[in-house]
């Protein structure tokens, strides 16, 4: 629980459009230590977006420091920004993101493809191994069209998994999913959670909020509230509690 | 990254789009088996006047009588009488390791008779030596001899045509008296058939004797209408020519201002002259062949840069994952060479059996040469990296954050 994962300190994102500069991000400093299951919240335009296109290594902050894991992302080029996401960041996405008519095992593989410390063998344990995790290993070779949204967001997570990241980024992870299955998959990152891995879960949603150990509030591009969730809810439970009548 | 990886994220990349893939692929397969199978005919066509003019015997030599007044009347070759036996003589007097046969042609026609039957032909005296000039060979019989020649032997040899109309119940001609011009000739050898010629000449409507018999029986004239000469080999053709050339100068006593009173002409500038004409139309087929080769290439360009709006997504998740600007440029670049180089394979093979089945059924020579597979193949390469970089350069430059957002 002491190692750092983030360490994030007065970041500023400013985007310049025409002669204006949109100030998307005005300073902010947190950090995430290993083990935490972080939700960021905000409503549209608070930086949300932003501040997790940072935190993803997929942009990089106009001024401040962001250091995952130890490495200044500030100083890096494109490449080994391509680097440090395929060893560093496992993605769950708001739509899934997985490649159409490609079976599970196969979109599940595909970080490892960029990866050439990895032979076929180890690129296929892995993904079986993965895919294991999140309770699929006999759905391998269906296509995304053959699986339920919850299950292919699954497979999405198994994908995360498979470079074993130090951080999972989930953005909006539950947004395309019914209450049930967004139980289901918070379910499934709290076990992950409970695993070791640091989750990090942008979501606008409090609801999904109460299952994680904290939660950062954003309004207008800074840090509003930042407060470790003192009883955090037990998605499992909250499963057995939903009505019958629910399940839809 | 591995190119072992790229070559399998590329394959499945296609195999998850087979049909548009293919489809893709069929620009570069008809433009290739078109390049094939078109080279392949230009050529097998060329080949075929080749082998058909050098069955007229290709390294023979034919020198014919010309006027060298560029005033007055000109006359036409066959009546001017420049060249005489003397011409003959000093051409063997060289003993030129680039001639190996030489015989004059006294020609005249004439109606041949046997009994009841007759036929409008034509008599051509000769030496011996003219067979094998010409290519002709004896079927049955015999030549007639150098002693045949110095004394005017009424002896003739016949062509096929000729038998076929003075001995229509088909008896043995060999030995049997004709007659032409009202002069008997005795038949000692029959020619084997050799058809038609390339002009749409009957080759066999010929009657063959020694040259000093039609000179001193039938025509009455001591000069010839041409020689025939052959060189050793095609290739000492040329130095032939300018020997013949030479000696014949000399014999008729031309000083250096006077112009050849005699032209001298190769089979092998015929050749060329046929070929060429030959060779342009192969051009011109495979140049129409390249230009669909070329709309293939475009066809994948089209089809790459459409692939690559459509996966736009796919790309951002492929970067968000990991993958660097290169290995999206390879992927995609390697889709187009895999495409381009599959369809060049499937390209050979259909030109070369659609080829193959073109000779087996229309019976049109084919020559498929190993050097317009190799082109073909090497052009669909290129093609593949030179149309597929442009889309996937592109694709390399998106930015990760709006590919992942794109709609």
């Amino acid at each position: 629980m002491e190692q750092k994962i983030l360490d994030i300190h007065d970041l500023k994102r400013e985007f310049v459009m025409g002669d204006q500069t949109v100030r998307a991000l005005k300073g902010i400093n947190f950090d995430i230590k290993a083990g935490e299951f972080v939700t960021i919240m905000g409503s549209s335009g608070s930086g949300k977006t932003t501040l997790l296109n940072i935190l993803g290594c997929l942009d990089k902050p106009t001024e401040g420091s962001y250091l995952l894991d130890g490495v200044d992302v500030k100083s890096l080029n494109r490449d080994e920004l391509a680097g440090l996401r395929n060893t560093k960041i496992g993605f769950v996405f708001q739509a899934y993101n997985l490649l159409p008519r490609t079976s599970a095992l196969e979109n599940v593989e595909l970080p490892l493809f960029y990866n050439k410390t990895i032979t076929a063998e180890e690129r296929k344990e892995r993904a079986i191994k993965s895919l294991e995790s999140v309770k699929l290993a006999e759905r391998f070779d269906h296509t995304p069209s053959q699986l339920s949204g919850g299950q292919q967001q699954r497979v999405a997570i198994a994908r995360a998994l498979v470079n074993h990241p130090v951080m999972i980024l989930a953005d909006e992870a539950t947004g395309n999913l019914d209450t049930r299955t967004s139980y289901e998959i918070m379910a499934l990152m709290q076990e992950l959670n409970a695993e070791g891995k640091t989750i990090v879960f942008v979501t606008h949603e409090p609801d999904i909020a109460a299952f994680s150990t904290r939660t950062i509030m954003l309004r207008d591009g800074k840090i509003q509230k930042d407060s470790i969730n003192q009883n955090q809810r037990s998605a499992k439970e909250a499963l057995a509690n939903l009505p019958e009548s629910d399940d839809y | 990254m591995s190119i072992i990886n790229l070559l399998k994220i590329a394959f499945r990349a296609l195999k998850r789009n087979k049909l548009r893939a293919f489809l893709t692929m069929l620009g570069i397969i008809i433009g290739v088996a078109a390049v094939i199978a078109m080279m392949a005919i230009g050529e097998g066509s060329k080949q075929s006047i080749r082998s058909s003019l050098s069955g007229m015997g290709s390294n023979m030599i034919t020198i014919m009588p010309q006027s060298n007044e560029p005033g007055g009347v000109r006359l036409q070759g066959s009546s001017i009488q420049t060249l005489k036996l003397e011409d003959i003589t000093a051409i063997k007097k060289l003993q030129s390791k680039n001639i190996n046969g030489l015989s004059p042609v006294v020609s005249t026609s004439g109606q041949a008779i046997k009994g009841g039957y007759n036929w409008p032909t034509t008599i051509t005296g000769v030496s011996p030596d003219y067979l094998n000039i010409r290519q002709l060979k004896l079927q049955d019989g015999i030549l007639f001899s150098e002693n045949d020649v110095k004394s005017f032997a009424k002896v003739c040899l016949l062509g096929k045509t000729v038998i076929d109309n003075l001995f229509p119940d088909g008896s043995n001609p060999i030995g049997q008296i004709i007659r032409f011009k009202n002069i008997p000739f005795q038949v000692i050898g029959v020619l084997e058939p050799k058809g038609q010629s390339n002009f749409g000449q009957d080759q066999d409507d010929i009657i063959l004797a020694p040259f000093t018999t039609v000179q001193k029986r039938i025509t009455a004239t001591n000069y010839l209408q041409s020689i025939y000469a052959s060189a050793t080999t095609e290739a000492s053709s040329a130095a032939a020519t300018t020997e013949i050339s030479e000696a014949i100068r000399e014999s008729h006593r031309l000083t250096a201002a006077e112009t050849d009173d005699f032209q001298v002409r190769t089979q092998a500038e015929l050749i060329s002259t046929i070929s060429s004409t030959s060779s342009m139309l192969t051009v011109l087929l495979t140049a129409i062949a390249g230009i669909s080769l070329f709309i293939g290439g475009i066809g994948i360009m089209n089809i790459m840069y459409v692939s690559v709006t459509e996966r736009t997504r796919e790309i951002g998740l492929r970067m968000s994952i990991g993958a660097r600007g290169q290995d999206v440029l390879m992927q995609f670049l390697i889709e187009a060479i895999l495409i381009s180089i599959t369809g060049g394979i499937i390209g050979v093979i259909l030109g070369v059996s659609s080829a193959y089945l073109i000779s087996y059924f229309l019976n049109w020579p084919i020559l498929i040469a190993e050097s317009s597979i190799i082109i073909s193949f090497v052009v669909c390469a290129i093609t593949g990296v030179f149309f597929g970089y442009y889309p996937a350069k592109k694709a390399s430059n998106l930015d990760p954050i709006d590919a992942l957002r794109y709609e």
